[in-house]
């Protein structure tokens, strides 16, 4: 099973704190909305991305659990 | 005029003629058709009074979704989806279903389903009935712009015409939404129905599983609907004959441009885009350009347009888009640019407003584009605008900006060298002729 | 200063941590607000303000417990557990200490909901998160009321110095809305 990072874009008004908190996955278009790749979140990094999931002020930002 | 020349087949309009029309067999001038009227020309509804969904009456509504997956009958509001398949999955959910039809034409160049809803009403709500019964829904909903208040009536008569007759089990609720761009789309639709604003909505749950007051729902375009009332009375086999193995029947498109007679013509699928020219009165000037497929959709150069069989795999294969059967034809003399940056200023100002990267990244689009257009000699609109469309493709909650992304891709791909000479030297002569494509109110944009 | 459960010494320890809890919680809105208005500099970072904002709520709630712990051992007034989240029913100075049972339960609750906030969801959190606004007031007007200190300068001083805080960056939300070009919700 792997974690997938993905947005609800219409729940996310740019806050950027994700950006802040998991810079190696997740940057900034020049709006401030969050570009976040379809890969697999690396396991070094999951327990940031869980963190920044909690602390996405709109809970915009979503793990999804997936099937290789 | 070589262009014209290339695959259109020697005895087309006399086939044409000969094999059609189907679905605008009982059109009249002037009128919507009545419900008499309606009958003589296509016979009755074939749906008997079931009594609830006893097994026999659930039986009947298998075998006729098992009819519409036999014709191959596909969505024709853009997408293309099988209809029998849509059909069978909404059967399928748990409890009372509900049918909604979307007339809410909201692409600017189309307007066949106006032309269906204010001739034909009838037909298209049999298929309503139809697939209501099909589904096993206990609510139908036709939803249509609320602007057109003649529409709107004509079809709350036509409605109660047919529960005075007898003929609708379900009564069909007419439901005006607003006429918005975006709110013509599947699930902005739904949550108009449910009481919300009519916005698309971001959710994984499919409309088919859980779409009005939570249940399976069937939103299908109108010409679809029309075309099933016609598969219910005349069969699979019927629907085949024309068109082709892969794409049969026939569906409508609605063409505009220079060409000598724009409108909505009705044709087989396969039909080159050459042959629904001629049907049209054949170009006024030499064509330039196609686009296709609406607003959504990709421009092609015409020598590569021209053969090119009207269907969703046909167009697919050149780089096109089928959409809602819309074809625009540009002439030589107009500036592809300067249509497509007035096409995406307006799709800019037709955001629901609901996610960043579509309500910021469209006006930067539309804001490249008309420079690339109008102001030239900058030397780099055409890389902003390649630059921006990966930043706005796929990141909103519903296709809009991927619509409009796709449309200045193609732009800059047909009229490739057009816009190196507007980078390098600024606005060419076309820029100067009237606009021809639609834009609803224009002045507001320029 | 003996904390004999007759002296004054419990008496000192719940007026020093209910000034404690309330500058805390001053504290706490004044970068809630900043966290709202998206606040941000170079060594404020948005993570920073949102965190320190939850550690500061938290520290709150650790002092609120000392405030309404020492007063409930005391013997010397007869405020019992139950007065501290039941408004208005002791007899001791019933309104003023009425409202500091409100003011509790607030930041009860509203605590307790931003632990739980992704199970309750954005928009249900969100409608009781506005309950901030709301509890402190009450908790200014409770140490107001109810202090034996409140006729000192210091404490007046302080009690000032936190409605002035607070103040200043709800003016500076409430400008930062107005040419509101926002997007559509």
């Amino acid at each position: 099973m792997s974690q997938h990072l993905r947005v609800n874009p219409i729940m996310c008004t740019g806050h950027g704190m994700c950006a802040e908190l998991l810079p190696e996955f997740i940057t900034l278009d020049p709006w401030g909305y969050p570009i976040v790749p379809d890969e697999p979140v690396p396991d070094e990094l999951k327990g940031l991305a869980r963190r920044a999931a909690a602390a996405c002020p709109t809970l915009a930002l979503l793990i999804d659990r997936r099937r290789d | 005029m070589t262009v014209v020349a290339t695959r259109i087949r020697p005895d087309y309009l006399a086939r044409h003629a000969e094999r059609l029309p189907r679905l605008l067999a009982g059109l009249t001038v002037g009128q919507p058709v009545g419900l008499n009227a309606h009958e003589r020309a296509f016979g009755q509804l074939p749906l008997a009074a079931g009594e609830g969904r006893s097994r026999s009456v659930r039986a009947k509504a298998s075998r006729l979704i098992d009819v519409v997956e036999r014709s191959g009958l596909t969505g024709r509001g853009g997408a293309g989806f099988p209809t029998g398949r849509k059909l069978r999955s909404v059967a399928a959910g748990p409890g009372p279903a509900v049918v909604v039809a979307n007339g809410a034409e909201g692409e600017p160049a189309s307007r066949k389903d106006h032309l269906l809803l204010s001739r034909m009403p009838h037909l298209v709500m049999d298929g309503i009935a139809l697939a209501a019964f099909a589904v096993g829904a206990t609510e139908a909903y036709l939803a249509v712009h609320d602007e057109d208040d003649r529409l709107l009536a004509s079809l709350e008569a036509a409605a109660q015409s047919r529960i005075v007759a007898g003929i609708d089990q379900v009564p069909i609720q007419i439901v005006g939404t607003d006429s918005r761009y975006v709110a013509s789309e599947q699930t902005a639709i739904v949550q108009y129905i449910n009481g919300g604003p009519g916005l698309p909505t971001f959710t994984p749950r499919r409309t088919h599983e859980r779409g009005v007051a939570n249940r399976p729902t069937a939103v299908n375009n109108v010409e679809t609907l029309a075309h099933l009332a016609l598969i219910a009375r005349y069969g699979d086999n019927w629907f085949r004959e024309v068109g082709q193995p892969s794409s049969p029947g026939t569906t409508l498109v609605t063409v505009s441009g220079a060409i000598a007679r724009p409108g909505v013509f009705e044709i087989e699928l396969g039909t080159t885009i050459g042959e629904v020219m001629m049907l049209a009165g054949g170009p006024v000037e030499r064509p330039q350009a196609v686009l296709t497929g609406g607003y959504f959709g990709t421009w092609l150069p015409a020598e590569v347009a021209w053969p090119v069989p009207m269907s969703h795999a046909g167009l697919r294969s050149v780089g096109g888009a089928m959409g809602a059967g819309i074809l625009f034809v540009l002439p030589e003399s107009s500036c592809g640019l300067a249509e497509t940056a007035r096409v995406i200023r307006y799709l800019a100002g037709e955001t629901a407003g609901q996610c960043g990267p579509c309500v910021f990244g469209l006006p930067a689009l539309a804001d490249a584009l008309a420079d690339l257009a109008y102001h030239g000699c900058r030397g780099d609109a055409a890389d902003r605008i390649g630059g921006l469309i990966p930043l706005i493709e796929g990141r909103g909650a519903c296709r809009h900006p991927d619509g409009a992304t796709q449309l200045a891709a193609s732009a800059l791909s047909a009229f490739g060298r057009d816009a190196q000479w507007h980078d390098e030297r600024g606005p060419c002569y076309g820029v100067r002729f009237p606009p021809m494509l639609p834009v609803p109110g224009d002045a507001e944009y320029w | 200063m003996s904390l004999s459960l007759n002296g004054p010494g419990l008496w000192y320890a719940t007026r020093a941590a209910g000034l404690i809890t309330l500058v805390l919680l001053t504290l706490s809105l004044v970068l809630g607000i900043l966290n709202a208005s998206r606040f941000t500099s170079y060594r404020w970072p948005r993570f920073l303000v949102q965190g320190m904002h939850r550690n500061l709520s938290l520290l709150a709630l650790v002092f609120l417990a000392l405030h309404v712990g020492t007063t409930v051992i005391d013997t010397y007034t007869s405020i019992g557990l139950q007065d501290a989240v039941v408004p208005f029913l002791s007899p001791y100075k019933r309104w003023w200490l009425g409202l500091g049972a409100i003011a509790s339960d607030l930041m009860i609750a509203l605590i307790f909901s931003s632990l739980i906030r992704q199970r309750l969801g954005h928009r249900l959190w969100r409608a009781i998160h506005w309950a901030g606004y709301l509890c402190w007031p009450v908790a200014i007007a409770h140490g107001l009321g109810i202090g034996t200190d409140h006729a000192t300068t210091w404490v007046q001083a302080l009690t000032f110095s936190c409605i002035g805080a607070v103040v200043v960056a709800a003016s500076y939300r409430v400008v930062q809305l107005i040419p509101a070009r926002r997007l559509v919700r």
